[in-house]
């Protein structure tokens, strides 16, 4: 009984030693709480894309622009397909169907809905002269099927010097290997 | 005759004040400047077949002497958005966002709310790896079964935009061959992400986009 009580004391005042040399301590080192990182708040959409150069080969710069990058997808098409209508109408005139045999309404109303359709097994290419929208690869030469989508007409053959841009691969060689991308000039 | 109607058209274009910056280099104002403008999105089959790869890159046309002090901003959370029913709807959503020298990594997991306005799905942690410095060894982590790298890359983008911007001025008729890589030997920040397709749902076909988002 006395053993435990003598325990108990030196317990006690071990204890109280202890406190009031933390308590000493707070002015020079704060308990180490790590704070956790900070992901808190609220993110709102500023830019937005998916298919290359789309919005803004379409959309005029400015506010117009500002407007669709802040515009989610599923409200895009009913928005700006005429919009993009009247563009694809400006930048070519005597457009008819494209390569894909589509209207400029058909046309268009693919673009407004600025995604990017991906398959998940298989070939991913924007086009390869095969495949057409499943995916975009680092070597597709997307602008000049763009290009040729605006002016080439029904066959690809229409306005010959508008439909490549006879740049056709990047400036430096991409690896087959994470991170895919090549190393910065 | 059908070309000159072209040219009167781009003419038209050009006169009503459309700018063609593409793919999207140089984007808007209300993203200029702030670590927000996306300059490309690609997606696309990994090594291993078995994964899908997304990039997003951003802060596009930078010179080499402006590249190593070019930073990604903690106010600015990259959003890749996926759609597995075709309704053009987020059903999954895959984050990145700084916090001191690293990238975080959160996803792919349901968005909760989608649309505009999104928090930091913390409860879905993937990963985080430290930032890449400029001319040095890519940082590349895998965690969770997916492998992630954010930092400055070369921009994988090529095209004569400034022979295009000749066309659409109607200084120039066409094209030049061969033409000029407007985008050679300049510089992007890349994040890219490569995850597991099981991971992304099991319909066969995808819709995907990228969005950066900033805090309120």
């Amino acid at each position: 009984m006395k053993t435990n009580r003598t325990k108990f004391l030196a317990i006690a005042i071990l204890t109280t030693a202890v406190l009031v040399s933390c308590n000493n301590d707070d002015d020079v080192v704060v308990t180490p709480v790590i704070p956790a990182t900070d992901f808190s708040g609220t993110y709102v959409q500023k830019d937005q894309m998916a298919r290359p150069a789309i919005n803004t080969v379409f959309i005029a710069s400015g506010t117009p622009k500002d407007n669709f990058n802040m515009t989610t997808p599923s409200t895009m098409g009913a928005t700006y397909q005429s919009v993009f209508q009247s563009r694809l109408l400006a930048l070519n005139p005597g457009y008819t169907t494209n390569a894909l045999g589509q209207t400029a309404a058909q046309f268009t109303g693919l673009l407004a809905t600025d995604v990017l359709g991906v398959a998940k097994s298989g070939t991913t290419t924007f086009f390869d002269g095969v495949n057409v929208l499943t995916g975009r690869a680092l070597a597709d030469d997307v602008i000049d099927t763009e290009l040729l989508l605006i002016f080439g007409g029904p066959t690809g053959g229409s306005n010959p010097g508008l439909t490549s841009d006879n740049v056709d691969a990047n400036d430096k060689a991409f690896s087959t290997s994470f991170p895919y991308l090549a190393s910065a000039w | 005759m059908k070309k000159s109607r072209i040219y009167l058209g781009l003419s038209l274009v050009a006169i009503s004040g459309l700018l063609l910056i593409a793919a999207d280099h140089a984007d808007a104002p209300a993203v200029t400047g702030n670590g927000n403008d996306i300059t490309d999105v690609y997606a696309f089959q990994g090594e291993n077949t078995s994964n899908m790869v997304f990039v997003v890159n951003t802060q596009g046309l930078l010179s080499p002497s402006a590249t190593g002090s070019a930073t990604f901003k903690e106010n600015v959370m990259t959003e890749i958005n996926i759609d597995n029913n075709g309704d053009n709807i987020e059903d999954l959503v895959i984050q990145a966002i700084k916090r001191g020298s690293k990238m975080y990594f959160f996803g792919p997991t349901a968005p909760g709310t989608p649309g505009t306005s999104s928090t930091v799905k913390t409860s879905a942690a993937a990963g985080s790896v430290e930032i890449s410095k400029y001319g040095k060894t890519p940082n590349i982590v895998t965690s969770n079964g997916m492998k992630f790298f954010a930092g400055p890359r070369d921009d994988p983008f090529f095209f004569d935009l400034n022979q295009y911007k000749a066309i659409l001025a109607g200084t120039a008729g066409g094209f030049n061959n061969p033409g000029t890589d407007t985008f050679a030997g300049t510089n992007v920040l890349a994040t890219i992400i490569e995850v597991p397709k099981t991971m992304l749902g099991s319909s066969s076909t995808i819709n995907v986009w990228a969005e950066t988002k900033q805090k309120q």
